[in-house]
């Protein structure tokens, strides 16, 4: 198969996140979309790196992966902290800033 | 198999490495010194120590690399003058920041909560608040943030570019969600504010692998000589999504949705660190790439900057004239700063590489002097104690003639971002809309004019508010001044710098003029 399918497949699963994170109005959800936009991100080096013929692509989604872990740490803490502050964790709800 | 070890040039690191040094050193303080007080003073030194240290070892680096810079890494990192300008720049801030940080008003608190991890009004909380906790965290990721931050200005790597983009976010998104007071508001713009980054880091990301897609590198230097005419479209989309990334950070309109509300509800000192760091790194980033890459394909991405500047300069204006609280008409201000600074990329002209840097050393000075303000002028408990910070505009009716001097320095800044002649903002945004109108952009300026004199509307609203109103006798909760010796100390030093710039502005500007020269070497192929 040729490797610029996995291009495709990446640039759909990029477009499912973003539309996730838009849409979903519960925050582990939008998150959980940014996280398979980086996936999709990640797919794009690997298949990338194939077609040119380098590793270059695979070497950057390590760091990739090492950079999104680090963000899923952070990203959940302020989830946590935001639920236990006020037991929900819609979007919609936490609407104290306006205008 | 042979092993080559690459050849570093380490002496033009050094600025970089001693911030982030400093950040790791930092968290090991966080795990092994129990006595709080005691912490706080050690990061406290650390954190200021090692910055002045960095901004000596700036200038000895500008000194040293002479007019061209130096390639490191294997073309990762180019440290010219640009790059070293906007590190300086940054690391002012970050010193001026770290400072608002440890700032304590009477009754010894700072603007942190005492313990993050516990929910607001929680018995947890006033536990934690009894015992005299503090989140000394604040000034390791604040290292940390700086660190990254100075990556940002000065990498040439796409890649690389991102992992800095998320080494300074990170921090800042913790950062954000750590007010001691209205810690609800101050939650949930840390949320936003995450989401919303880290979406835009991931558009930023998958814009880089289709450059790489493209040019089979991610070199900002190589991808010219590499790229292949028949990928242009992919190429053109990934640069696109790219400059997306970098206009959030910078926090332009139709990327602008997280800017009022972080700066909102994030701890004045943060706020007024994030509001002048991350816009000058942001800056710094979108600068190299426009100097190396964009400019070849000005004709095809022209029109994102001319759309997104007057969007940014008209709707930041518009919004920040309806707005009743201090912050957030200042947080849409600097929505229009974004819009006039994407003015001078305009044309791509080489004028604009030196007027940058010192468009966002006026900007970034007077916002750290604004919101150092805004930290002392406090709503008052019923036991007279200092409350939480009185940001409706109606709270800051009548204190010019309370406070002559606050009140006097708060209105050289807001005189400052309107672009009032004598301040630092006339001469910034002078010199960003000559390098605009050179490359013929002046309908853009004729825009950024207009929108410049109805923001002084809003500016000056505020300034007669304080001066010439008088305060309603019986507004509850009262609404004090409380100075504090380190926030006084900022807004005027801050101050002097803005009237500094502002009536002498002639040193500053031919430093800058000296910087407005990027290193583009002749790219090396292969190997």
């Amino acid at each position: 198969m040729s490797p610029v399918n996995f291009v495709y497949l990446a640039a759909v699963l990029f477009a499912i996140g973003a539309a996730t994170v838009l849409l979903r109005r519960n925050a582990i959800m939008a998150f959980m979309g940014v996280e398979l936009m980086l996936n999709a991100a990640n797919l794009t080096l690997v298949a990338f790196s194939r077609m040119v013929g380098g590793i270059e692509g695979q070497i950057m989604a390590f760091f990739v992966m090492v950079v999104a872990a680090a963000e899923v740490v952070v990203g959940l803490a302020i989830i946590i902290a935001v639920s236990r502050a006020r037991q929900s964790i819609s979007l919609d709800e936490p609407s104290e800033l306006k205008g | 198999m042979t092993y080559n070890v690459p050849e570093i040039a380490w002496a033009p690191l050094v600025p970089i490495i001693v911030v982030l040094v400093a950040g790791a050193v930092g968290v090991l303080l966080e795990a092994f010194m129990r006595n709080v007080a005691l912490r706080r003073v050690v990061q406290l030194q650390l954190s200021v120590a090692t910055l002045v240290l960095a901004l000596f070892a700036i200038v000895w680096q500008w000194v040293a690399i002479g007019g061209d810079g130096v390639v490191v890494l294997r073309s990762m990192i180019y440290l010219d003058r640009q790059a070293l300008a906007w590190q300086f720049l940054l690391v002012v801030f970050a010193i001026g920041g770290v400072l608002l940080f440890a700032d304590r008003n009477r009754e010894g608190e700072d603007a942190f909560t005492p313990l993050a991890s516990v929910a607001p009004g929680s018995p947890d909380e006033t536990v934690a608040r009894a015992k005299g906790l503090a989140v000394t965290e604040a000034f390791p990721l604040a290292m940390l943030a700086t660190g990254g931050m100075m990556l940002f200005a000065s990498v040439n790597d796409l890649l690389f570019l991102f992992v800095a983009l998320e080494l300074f976010s990170l921090p800042l998104y913790i950062l954000v969600a750590l007010s001691r007071r209205r810690r609800l508001l101050s939650q949930e713009a840390s949320l936003k504010y995450f989401l919303l980054g880290a979406f835009s880091s991931a558009i930023f990301l998958f814009g880089a692998a289709l450059v790489y897609g493209a040019a089979e590198t991610t070199g900002m230097r190589e991808l010219l000589g590499l790229y292949v005419p028949e990928r242009q479209t992919l190429l053109l989309l990934g640069l696109f999504m790219v400059v997306v990334g970098l206009l959030f950070k910078i926090g332009a309109v139709p990327f602008h949705f997280w800017v009022p509300d972080a700066y909102q509800g994030a701890p004045s000192p943060v706020t007024a660190f994030m509001a002048a760091a991350t816009k000058a790194a942001a800056v710094a980033a979108l600068a190299r790439l426009s100097y190396l890459v964009l400019f070849r394909f000005a004709w095809e991405l022209d029109w994102v900057i001319w759309t997104v500047a007057i969007a940014s300069v008209i709707f930041g204006t518009v919004l920040a004239i309806v707005q009743t609280d201090v912050k957030r008409m200042l947080a849409y201000s600097s929505v229009a700063h974004a819009g006039f600074i994407l003015v001078g990329f305009a044309g791509f002209s080489p004028l604009a590489l030196s007027a940058l840097p010192f468009y966002l050393l006026t900007y970034g000075v007077a916002t750290l002097g604004a919101f150092a303000v805004i930290t002392q002028v406090r709503e008052l408990t019923p036991d007279g104690a200092a409350g939480a910070e009185a940001t409706r505009l109606g709270q800051w009716a009548g204190l010019g003639k309370r406070h002559p001097v606050l009140a006097g320095l708060m209105s050289l800044f807001l005189l400052s971002f309107a672009g009032i002649p004598l301040t630092a903002g006339f001469v910034g945004k002078f010199v960003v809309f000559r390098a605009a109108v050179e490359q013929g952009a002046w309908p853009l300026v004729v825009v950024a004019v207009l929108a410049s004199a109805a923001a002084a509307f809003f500016y000056l609203r505020l300034v007669v508010l304080m001066y010439f109103t008088d305060a309603p006798d019986d507004a509850s909760p009262r609404v004090e001044v409380r100075p504090t010796g380190i926030g006084r100390g900022v807004a005027i030093a801050a101050g002097v710098i803005v009237l500094v710039l502002g009536v002498l502005p002639a040193g500053a500007l031919n430093l800058a003029d000296e910087a407005g020269v990027l290193l583009s070497p002749p790219v090396v192929t292969g190997g």
